[in-house]
């Protein structure tokens, strides 16, 4: 395409947004507040994602030997747990420090225990794939010696199912959400074409190409995606950072950590752009379709 | 130029507009086509530049089947053909020069090339001096010379005309005429659909005549008669 042509079709573009102002306004807003929700949505469903998955990488099978056990056969257990197939790394840790650890969570009234202590050796298990956490825990738990095996199942797997419900409904609100404001962008456009249509009546009877009918409407819907991209992206950025540094400090050392703000806000804004053009665009494409039926 | 073969036209509702017409139209003729409203003569301009395509049978423009033709090759097919309405269809925010310059914008021409071929076809149809008024400002006669400017700035081949001066009263219908003539005179094919008696029977040319989608009547210097 000739340049001079394509600074006609943004030309044209520019004064069919300013003439339908009112329409232009109504869908730069359906297309924003769209992509708020969308954006605030995925900001959620990231750092979701990053629970879960640190949550996955923090999964350890707790082994606990038979308290009868001698220091020797713990030797041996040791080493045949850490040349079990799938098995990252081992972390041993004696009877006596695991009591330690009960005191400091649960009391002192634990120190009488000190006497003669209870409780036998613990084996801390990393599988190298977390998915394998289960059949490695059932295979150590045939090994001798071996008084107790856990890996907290239950409360992994059903957060597991919380977190991919909640991402399917949130995904099934954003189309919605999608097509709400890929309808409004196609109506817009629709009323632009009703107020031109002697002009695209002339332009295709001399002659004019299908692309040339069509490109002006194309930028028009893309402006309009542009535009109501401009907020959400304004909005989220700022409410992430401020967050980030609201919490930060607060979550030092917690399982649960925000996703750092670069270069994830930097990846979400070129998403939420590339959502707002898209929408825009494929708004137009609909409507143009259907009435020039070029 | 341009040569119809068995061409049979049926709309959607069920009206038969075309029941196997045959015609030739040669190299620089001028045709008017006359008949009763509703008779097909609507569709038997339209279907020249393919605003309608015949259910069955060929039309051929230029060497172009129309029958066949691509929806992507129309448009260079219309750029060959030049259209006149009865209700000029010109564009009421663009002055005259920009009415007859769009034509030569939307098919991506030179600008200098425009303006050239703007000034000279505003000369042609005696309307240099009114280039810059917009078509609320002028005569519905200054306003059909715009739109026959816009037709012929491309120099098509072919003007197809669909009733340009039913609008017009008949002073001013001679006025359009006298304009077509010398569209004619270059070599340009004319195809015009008429009700207007007076000038088909004063400026004799062949006459096509359309009842009930058939052609009844063909003949060189034929008179206007209702039959």
């Amino acid at each position: 395409m000739k340049a001079r042509t394509l600074g006609r079709h943004v030309r044209e573009s520019f004064k069919s947004i300013r003439r339908n102002s009112w329409m232009t306004f109504a869908s730069v807003s359906a297309v924003t507040v769209t992509l708020l929700l969308v954006g605030v949505f995925i900001v959620i469903m990231m750092n979701l994602n990053q629970l879960a998955q640190s949550i996955e990488n923090d999964v350890e099978i707790k082994v606990v030997a038979d308290p009868a056990a001698d220091e020797t056969t713990i030797k041996e257990l040791v080493e045949k747990v850490r040349s079990t197939d799938g098995v990252l790394e081992v972390v041993y840790s004696s009877r006596d420090a695991e009591l330690d650890k009960m005191i400091k969570s649960f009391g002192d009234e634990l120190s009488l225990y000190k006497q003669s202590n209870p409780l036998g050796d613990a084996l801390y298990v990393k599988a190298k794939d977390p998915q394998q956490t289960a059949t490695i825990a059932k295979k150590i738990d045939t090994y001798d010696y071996t008084y107790d095996v856990v890996y907290g199942e239950e409360k992994v797997e059903k957060l597991f199912g919380i977190l991919n419900m909640s991402r399917n409904v949130g995904l099934v609100l954003i189309v919605a959400l999608l097509f709400t404001a890929m309808f409004l962008i196609s109506n817009t456009i629709r009323i632009t074409i009703v107020a031109r249509r002697t002009e695209i009546e002339i332009m295709k009877l001399v002659g004019a190409t299908n692309n040339f009918v069509r490109i002006p409407f194309l930028l028009e819907g893309m402006w309009l995606g542009i535009l109501g991209a401009i907020a959400p992206m304004l909005i989220i950025s700022i409410s992430y950072y401020k967050l980030f540094e609201l919490l930060e400090p607060k979550l030092q050392g917690e399982l649960f950590q925000l996703l750092n703000t670069t270069p994830f806000i930097i990846q979400l804004n070129g998403l939420i752009l590339f959502m707002g053009i898209f929408i825009g665009v494929w708004g137009s494409f609909m409507s143009v379709r259907k009435f020039l039926k070029v | 130029m341009i040569v119809m073969k068995n061409v049979y036209k049926k709309y959607p509702n069920g009206v038969v507009a075309a029941n196997g017409i045959n015609i030739e139209i040669g190299r620089g003729e001028f045709v008017y086509v006359v008949g009763p409203s509703g008779a097909g003569k609507s569709t038997f301009i339209k279907m020249m530049y393919r605003e309608e395509r015949p259910t069955s049978g060929d039309i051929i423009i230029n060497g172009t089947n129309l029958a066949t033709l691509r929806n992507k090759r129309v448009p260079q097919l219309r750029r060959q053909i030049g259209v006149v309405f009865q209700d000029f269809k010109l564009l009421p925010k663009l002055t005259v020069y920009e009415n007859v310059a769009f034509a030569l914008e939307v098919i991506e021409a030179p600008p200098a090339e425009i303006r050239k071929k703007v000034n000279d076809v505003l000369a042609l149809v005696g309307l240099t001096q009114k280039a810059r008024m917009f078509p609320n400002e002028l005569s519905g006669g200054e306003e059909q010379r715009v739109s026959i400017a816009r037709s012929i700035v491309n120099v098509p081949k072919v003007v197809i005309a669909d009733e340009p001066t039913g609008n017009l009263d008949p002073e001013t219908s001679w006025e359009i005429m006298r304009i077509f003539e010398q569209i004619n005179a270059r070599g340009t094919t004319i195809v015009m659909a008429t009700h207007n008696r007076e000038i088909v029977n004063t400026i004799k040319h062949r006459v096509i005549a359309i009842e009930g989608g058939l052609i009844t009547r063909d003949e060189y210097g034929g008179e206007y008669y209702e039959g």
